[in-house]
């Protein structure tokens, strides 16, 4: 694929569980061609996948399998394609959750999903601010409070088995995973699209990453 | 964290209610509005749709993806909404989630099929409570206030979620217009008997109010519309007042 303008061109998977059209536009208003992508071939070339996600852990994985997106994504992944997982997008990167007990994740970050473990309101729906560890990628570079603020909601977050993975934490009467990485797969259990501006510009964050990788000669 | 969500009510597309914002170019346009809500630091949008006929449907959901194209904090679309389709139009339009008021209360199984195949978290119960005169709690009111159900807003809080609610948006009729803080007791009574978050709604009018909606009523967000569309407070302001009384909130 040709990147017009160092244009990064991210395919934005569409699986049925999700709405798509903020992460497009919020990606597209960072300067990235998006290609939403119903079956695994429009996704073919594309410099960079984002995996969103609203719902059931069980029937994601359903969806994802029916269409052909499990296969695809790990071989993305395989080859070193950054991958973006947003909330259960986050979520279905690990090999399982307690959410769907029988149904295997994708096993892109070893590591289970449960249930958050509190005695405050679930689902955890509002703003926190997430604490990122030092020098982690994703991580805003200085700035206040509200630079790390993001929109969560959810009632299950993820537990990745080596603590090397995890990227930062947020508090809902107990510390959770709210962003983890291994290799070039990424997640996030906030909602950067929905986050306004601390949001988009970890989105911006993530696409000059992308870019980075692009301008490294195969 | 506290949510501060400014509500629009929309008309046939256009934002009706007095605008009283200087720099605001068209203040009938949802959009702009909403904009510059989001700019200001508002944590999430309810757009209420008060459009009559059925048969302007069509201009809501456009009306959602405009706003999903410029706004990009989460935002509610109430009003109207009847059936799963209607639910599944809106969202797939861009809304994060949807409200029902009077047709949970005459369909309440809808909630359930609602919430099973969207997801708890986009299905918001809006409930319009008026105190009884006999003290036997709250009644829950559709139309507007105009309308009594015979049900008792606490129960049906209860019974909403139990069906699947992932928030609830609760409106003291009696203090919705006037300005003289939010029904604390209707709120606390309906925050402690549901797991899920409870939306203050109706009644702001001074800044103290606010964090009086968290600190005595335990709601886990604030909505006003009239004080933030004329200009009274700005959400900046609502914000500072509630931290000073020491509610956490987004700044």
């Amino acid at each position: 694929m040709t990147h017009a303008g160092g244009a990064p061109v991210v395919a934005l998977l569409d699986y049925e569980m999700s709405n798509l059209r903020s992460a497009a536009k919020a990606l597209e208003r960072l300067g990235a061609r998006v290609h939403v992508a119903v079956r695994p071939a429009d996704a073919l070339g594309c410099d960079a996948v984002v995996l969103p996600g609203v719902g059931r852990f069980g029937a994601a994985m359903e969806r994802l399998e029916t269409l052909g997106f499990v296969g695809m994504l790990r071989e993305a992944a395989g080859g070193g394609t950054p991958i973006l997982g947003i909330c259960l997008g986050l979520q279905l990167l690990m090999d399982g959750s307690e959410e769907s007990p029988d149904v295997p994740g994708l096993g892109l970050v070893p590591g289970r999903v449960v249930r958050l473990r509190t005695e405050r309101k679930v689902p955890h729906i509002g703003w926190s601010e997430v604490h990122w560890r030092d020098g982690v990628p994703l991580a805003p570079d200085g700035g206040g409070p509200a630079d790390r603020t993001y929109y969560f909601v959810h009632s299950y977050a993820c537990v990745p088995d080596d603590p090397d993975d995890i990227l930062g934490t947020a508090d809902h009467g107990g510390s959770f995973v709210a962003a983890a990485a291994r290799g070039s797969v990424a997640g996030v259990q906030f909602h950067p699209e929905k986050s306004s501006a601390s949001g988009l510009a970890l989105l911006g964050r993530w696409l000059d990453g992308v870019r980075t990788r692009l301008a490294v000669p195969a | 964290m506290i949510r501060v969500i400014p509500c629009l009510d929309v008309d046939r597309g256009r934002v009706v209610k007095g605008v009283n914002f200087v720099d605001i170019r068209d203040a009938g346009d949802p959009v702009e509005l909403a904009a510059r809500y989001d700019a200001e630091g508002a944590d999430e949008l309810v757009v209420l749709d008060i459009t009559a006929t059925h048969e302007e449907r069509d201009t809501i959901v456009h009306l959602v993806e405009r706003t999903a194209e410029e706004v990009f904090i989460p935002f509610t679309i109430g009003g109207g909404l009847r059936t799963e389709e209607d639910i599944r139009a809106v969202l797939a339009a861009g809304a994060d989630k949807v409200s029902l008021n009077s047709a949970a209360v005459r369909d309440p199984d809808l909630v359930e099929r609602a919430a099973m195949r969207f997801g708890d978290q986009c299905i918001v119960v809006a409930i319009d409570a008026k105190r009884r005169t006999d003290g036997t709690g709250w009644e829950v009111y559709l139309a507007g206030g105009r309308r009594e159900t015979g049900i008792e807003a606490v129960a049906w809080a209860a019974e909403a979620t139990r069906r699947g609610a992932g928030e609830l948006l609760v409106t003291s009729m009696d203090r919705d217009g006037t300005q003289v803080g939010f029904d604390t007791d209707l709120l606390a009574a309906i925050a402690d008997a549901v797991p899920v978050p409870v939306i203050a709604s109706g009644g702001a009018g001074t800044l103290a109010h606010f964090a009086e909606a968290v600190t005595k009523g335990r709601a886990d967000a604030v909505l006003a519309a009239s004080v933030f569309h004329d200009g009274v407070y700005t959400i900046g302001e609502v914000k500072a007042a509630m931290a000073r009384d020491g509610v956490p909130v987004r700044r």
